[in-house]
């Protein structure tokens, strides 16, 4: 049999052929889909109506994919300005589900899907999945929310797509999720990065060896973590962790995700088309070039949405993949444009401070980052556990431990930051997405 | 003598002693001497009590996080000069005291000093 694809082994999932498709005829695939989701979207939705109208664009300008830059940006706020519905492309009849963002401020993002559009997703996942390694034969533990939030379902609808055994135990109860953890048999877990940490911390209480597990595959998405968080995460139990992207408003999770080199994320751009721009001006960058990651949903009937503003900053890669994926890779996102705060002129994201505190051995994932204003001048505090050990009874000790933390924190943000060492637990845990800034700011 | 102590690592804010107190109070513990010594975000308790395990089991229960620490406790005779003897014996072969404070009940008349160092041994050995 000969066949384009082929990963250096020869040997991949058959749902991941679309991975390996040459790059010449992706394009031609997706330069079809863009041209037919933007006639459906000019012909459906008044909001992209009117800003293609405002640019002059009409859907037959849009022949090939590289037509794409011609197109107007979609804004998050566009999505909350239409609730619930205005961004629909089909009749309410065809939409057979609905998802909605958690919406801390005003009112939530609706999104839908048509019956196509759940196979799409569900293949996005489950592509994701024979990627990360898991495979029919696998129990599934999927503790993402079940519910408006995408994370549950979609990592269930996926899961079964491959032909898991899937467990939706859903977020919180730690002590039952370790019971289904050892009394199941599960071989695969899906969460927030953080709330694994908690599992790994909580396993010790309750008596759970987290290496003794069949365990082996961990996927963790819906919020930034790092190369340290995976770092402990593979100390502390027997899984290789893999890193899901994704969004509800483009799909929910799935949008990419990492292959067995956990370098870079491929996004599944026969679905998703991914473009970087400069975050201020919106101009499109080259590959390579670090930027704010934009996406056109290329085969969603019930939502299209045109240059989707992620506040994602990361960069395309360029070279291919040692997995022989055709399919391109962003950096993993360690900052959004929007989580950003400037101290004192300098921009620092949450990201930076996080690498900071790992790279001092005696901290814990556990922190948190508070902005305060004092007399109009703001100012950050990082609030942060450090590991039993070194609670000690000496004050010298712990005050050189601050100021190690603190100058660990500057050499990576150029700033000096306030540290405070806490007690241990004094750190909410999340069993969602971690809050990791706090800002008590009255502007 | 060696003796324990233990040790409670304590945020700066209202109402955390009075907890902690509360805490030893309803375990039946009794405080023989306490001290705080603080800094701007945290303070660390240290405190000599009569029933030493109880006391971490029932701070441990309640979220403190409490640690035993070996320190020595020094008669020290009630007249002038009396620490300065001691100190001198200390110094003498190169001990650095860590921190100090006193019981507050004396023993045999006298003032007994609560003495942390980091070589205990060397400490206990000239000192008893």
């Amino acid at each position: 049999m000969s066949h384009n694809w082929n990963d250096k082994n020869g040997n991949f999932h058959p749902a991941s052929s679309m991975d390996f498709l040459p790059t010449q005829q992706l394009r031609k695939l997706q330069s079809q889909r863009l041209s037919e989701i933007v006639k459906l979207a000019y012909e459906n939705v008044p909001l992209h109506r009117e800003r293609m109208d405002k640019l002059g664009v009409k859907p037959s300008d849009i022949k090939s994919i590289d037509d794409i830059a011609k197109l107007p940006f979609t804004q998050k706020t566009d999505l909350r300005d239409t609730y619930p519905y205005g961004m629909f492309a089909v009749p309410a009849s065809e939409v057979v589900r609905l998802h909605a963002s958690s919406g801390t401020t005003g009112k939530p993002i609706v999104v839908g899907y048509t019956k196509e559009d759940m196979q799409v997703w569900r293949e996005s996942v489950m592509r994701a999945l024979a990627m990360f390694g898991v495979n029919r034969g696998d129990f599934m533990q999927v503790c993402f929310g079940y519910g408006l939030f995408t994370g549950g379902l979609g990592l269930h609808g996926g899961s079964e797509e491959m032909g898991c055994t899937v467990i939706p135990a859903s977020g919180g109860n730690t002590e039952r999720q370790l019971m289904i953890m050892r009394d199941f048999g599960t071989t695969a877990i899906s969460c927030t990065p953080s709330y694994f940490i908690h599992i790994i911390e909580e396993s010790v209480k309750y008596g759970v060896d987290m290496k003794k597990l069949p365990l082996k595959i961990g996927i963790f998405g819906a919020e930034p973590w790092s190369e340290q968080m995976r770092q402990f995460m593979q100390k502390n139990t027997n899984i290789k962790a893999f890193d899901i992207y994704g969004l509800s408003e483009i799909v929910g999770p799935g949008v990419g995700g990492e292959c067995g080199e956990q370098n870079g994320l491929h996004i599944f751009e026969d679905f998703y088309y991914p473009e970087i721009v400069d975050p201020e001006t919106g101009e499109p960058l080259p590959d390579g070039e670090e930027g704010e990651l934009v996406i056109t949903t290329l085969a969603k009937r019930a939502m299209p949405i045109l240059r989707y503003r992620t506040h994602d900053i990361t960069s395309i890669m360029t070279g291919v993949c040692k997995c022989g994926r055709t399919i391109r890779r962003i950096r993993r996102i360690g900052r959004r444009s929007d989580d950003m705060f400037i101290i004192r002129g300098v921009n620092v994201f949450p990201s930076q401070i996080e690498v900071a505190l790992m790279r001092v051995e005696e901290c814990t994932p556990n922190y948190r980052i508070i902005l305060e204003r004092l007399k109009d001048l703001d100012t950050v505090t990082v609030e942060v556990e450090v590991a039993d050990e070194f609670y000690t009874d000496s004050i010298p000790q712990l005050d050189a431990l601050r100021k190690k933390i603190q100058t660990s924190i500057m050499n990576i943000t150029g700033i000096r930051i306030e540290v405070r060492i806490v007690e241990p637990n004094k750190i909410p845990r999340s069993e969602g997405k971690a809050k990791r800034v706090i800002d008590n700011r009255k502007i | 003598m060696r003796i324990k102590q233990i040790s409670v690592f304590l945020e700066n804010t209202p109402g955390h002693l009075e907890k902690l107190c509360k805490v030893l109070a309803e375990a039946g513990v009794n405080l023989q001497t306490i001290t705080i010594a603080e800094t701007r975000d945290y303070g660390i308790v240290r405190a000599i009590v009569d029933k030493t395990d109880t006391a971490i089991s029932a701070l441990k229960e309640n979220g403190f996080f409490a640690k035993v620490i070996d320190v020595l406790a020094v008669e020290v005779e009630d007249k002038p000069g009396a620490l300065l003897s001691i100190l001198k014996r200390t110094s003498d072969i190169g001990l650095n005291i860590e921190y100090m404070y006193a019981l507050t009940r004396p023993q045999n008349g006298n003032p007994v000093m609560i003495m942390s160092f980091k070589d205990l041994e060397s400490a206990e050995k000239i000192l008893g």
